[in-house]
């Protein structure tokens, strides 16, 4: 009871004593539930099992692992270059950002920085999977609170960013466009007033969802209120993004840190919401989104010319040290503390993605829901599977 | 290294890490063994294994309160290679020599945690070692809740216990699984049947300047 804070603890007492009432009168029995591994409300292959009273949950142990793909010990048996590959398919939908923080930390080691034409495309390339993934987030949330049209909006909105991001790099889901001292390729011929236009219409996409999906009162019902996270719990699970903004926390890795990115170039509003419940979750990825689309477009409004490439070597040697450098990734702080010792690949990297923390937190959280809140808390807490497992 | 970037030449310095490390290393006394401050970069400090558990304590207290990760470190270098040899060469004499890290240590393994001061972004990575014959130190999931998950982790991929952790269950793996993958002695086995086709991309190729990586003259 000690993680508790003052308000959700008389929420739970109260929500307790109703319990209490209601599962007297009716005569509930347990059952254990397992939800998944393959089930429609889980994306990906998260297992549930839950411990059931009645509607009730009384305890819930997510059990992962059957997409581990052991990501940390390739790392050891790959080149530096090589290893943006692998990092590509952590969280699928944001991939380019992925790689960002990698080879930030490779770079660091190095005593390499990317020119500044490399380090704005590389801001612009993130902010974009950032839209790409949380487009995404917000059709598909509809789709588990049983709303199925946002997500036909939201797949064709985040068709426009995707064809954005393969025009620059050739690739869809998988850039693979960072390297160490800059980018692979400098920006395609039109790709800006290309640009523009998308972000215009991805603005227009966040109203249309704020209309249709936040406006809605059932969304609401389901949401407000449901799976709170105060501030301090949110703190000590290492939650991190848009979940921890959500709990009021005012921390953004792109405004509260100093990397070589062009953040500090532009100007944006960090988004908080004081409540912590799942709908302040949605609702903060839901105006990011909308900031995002502005920092794409201040981004390319300051876009410096020169060249996309530091000078360094062809075979890439890191020198003996350890570097941590995390960003601030669609879902959440990703992070590798990479540990090398003048080899052409890694020691060993641990990789600190956001999911897996964000996730550690539902055994606490699910504890006295109703069952079908176990899907909008897991949705509103959004996490990627192959960012969990890694 | 090469670089091309202006380094500045004077030393340099970070008033604000090193004051917040001398206040980090008043707070906790004896128990640190060791401190490196990398300016404008990073902090580091290694502590006694029988203080783990009071570290984190101390620290949460003196405004840590964001918890980062917990994982482990194994310093032996792998007796594999990187899986990039060529297979049919003679097998090549590997160095079993450990080599620590920033902020030393003494055995083979070592614990490494990460605690971040929300607000200020002020990141600390505190190391400790894990006796060999032990394998096991104190458990943070009383301090910091999110650190059961991490230690679970640990515990699966190196074999390391954490005294005082309510459930030491395996995260991924299954649970009749042998072996501690993460562990350097541990054989990637997909590597050790068929090497890497990916050594093309790195090995050096004379007279040949179209290579995509790393070019940039």
């Amino acid at each position: 009871m000690s993680l508790l804070g003052d308000r959700q603890q008389l929420a739970y007492i109260a929500a307790q004593a109703a319990d209490a009432r209601v599962n007297v009168e009716l005569e509930t029995e347990g059952m254990t539930l397992n939800i998944g591994p393959q089930h429609p409300a889980t994306h990906g292959t998260l297992r549930i099992i839950a411990r059931l009273d009645g509607e009730q949950v009384l305890w819930a142990d997510p059990s992962c692992g059957y997409m581990h793909r052991g990501y940390e010990k390739l790392t050891e048996v790959r080149s530096y270059p090589q290893v943006t590959a692998l990092v590509n398919r952590i969280d699928w939908l944001g991939s380019f950002a992925n790689e960002v923080p990698f080879i930030l930390a490779a770079e660091k080691l190095m005593g390499v920085e990317a020119p500044s034409r490399a380090q704005h495309i590389r801001t612009i390339l993130f902010e974009l999977s950032r839209i790409a993934n949380v487009t995404l987030f917000l059709g598909d949330l509809g789709v588990q609170l049983g709303a199925v049209t946002p997500v036909f909006f939201a797949f064709r909105d985040r068709e426009y960013v995707l064809n954005l991001i393969e025009g620059a790099t050739g690739g869809r889901f998988h850039p693979n466009f960072d390297r160490i001292g800059g980018l692979k390729d400098d920006l395609p011929a039109g790709f800006i007033d290309e640009t523009r236009i998308v972000m215009k219409k991805l603005r227009g996409f966040c109203d249309q969802i704020e209309d249709l999906l936040f406006g809605n009162e059932i969304f609401q019902s389901r949401t407000r209120g449901i799976g709170v996270i105060p501030k301090d719990v949110a703190l000590q699970y290492g939650l991190s993004g848009a979940n921890l903004r959500a709990s009021g926390v005012d921390w953004d890795l792109r405004r509260d840190q100093k990397l070589p990115l062009a953040y500090d170039k532009v100007d944006f509003k960090v988004i908080t919401h004081p409540d912590g419940d799942s709908f302040a979750r949605c609702w903060v990825r839901l105006q990011e989104v909308r900031e995002s689309t502005r920092i794409v477009d201040q981004l390319l409004d300051t876009l410096p010319a020169g060249p996309i490439m530091a000078k360094v070597p062809k075979i890439i040697k890191v020198p003996e040290g350890e570097a941590w450098v995390s960003t601030e990734n669609p879902l959440g702080e990703m992070g590798y503390y990479v540990v090398s010792q003048g080899d052409m690949g890694p020691f060993r990297v641990k990789i600190r993605s956001a999911s897996f923390n964000n996730i550690s937190i539902t055994p606490w959280l699910l504890k006295g829901v109703y069952v079908p809140d176990i899907i909008t808390i897991l949705a509103s807490l959004y996490f990627i599977l192959g960012d969990i497992d890694r | 290294m090469s670089s091309t970037t202006d380094t500045p030449t004077e030393t340099p310095r970070d008033d604000v890490r090193d004051a917040e490390i001398a206040r980090v290393c008043a707070a906790l006394g004896s128990a640190v063994v060791d401190s490196l401050v990398k300016p404008n970069d990073d902090m580091w400090i290694r502590v006694a294994a029988d203080a783990w558990r009071s570290t984190g304590e101390t620290l949460k207290s003196l405004g840590y309160t964001y918890f980062g990760f917990i994982s482990a470190i194994d310093w032996l270098p792998s007796p594999y290679g990187r899986g990039e040899d060529d297979p049919t060469a003679p097998p090549v004499e590997r160095s079993s020599v450990i080599k620590q890290g920033y902020a030393g240590g003494d055995t083979r393994f070592q614990v490494i945690a990460r605690l971040v001061q929300p607000f200020t972004t002020l990141g600390i990575n505190i190391k400790v070692d894990v006796d060999d014959s032990l394998m096991a130190i104190d458990s943070w999931s009383q301090v910091f809740a999110g650190a059961n998950w991490h230690e679970r982790e640990t515990h699966e991929m190196f074999g390391i216990g954490f005294n005082g952790h309510p459930d030491l269950r395996n995260m991924y793996l299954p649970t009749d699984f042998e072996g501690h993958p993460l562990r350097k002695d541990f054989p990637l086995l997909a590597r050790m049947v068929k090497p890497w086709p990916g050594i093309v991309d790195v090995e050096p190729l004379p007279g040949d300047d179209s290579e995509e990586e790393g070019d940039a003259s």
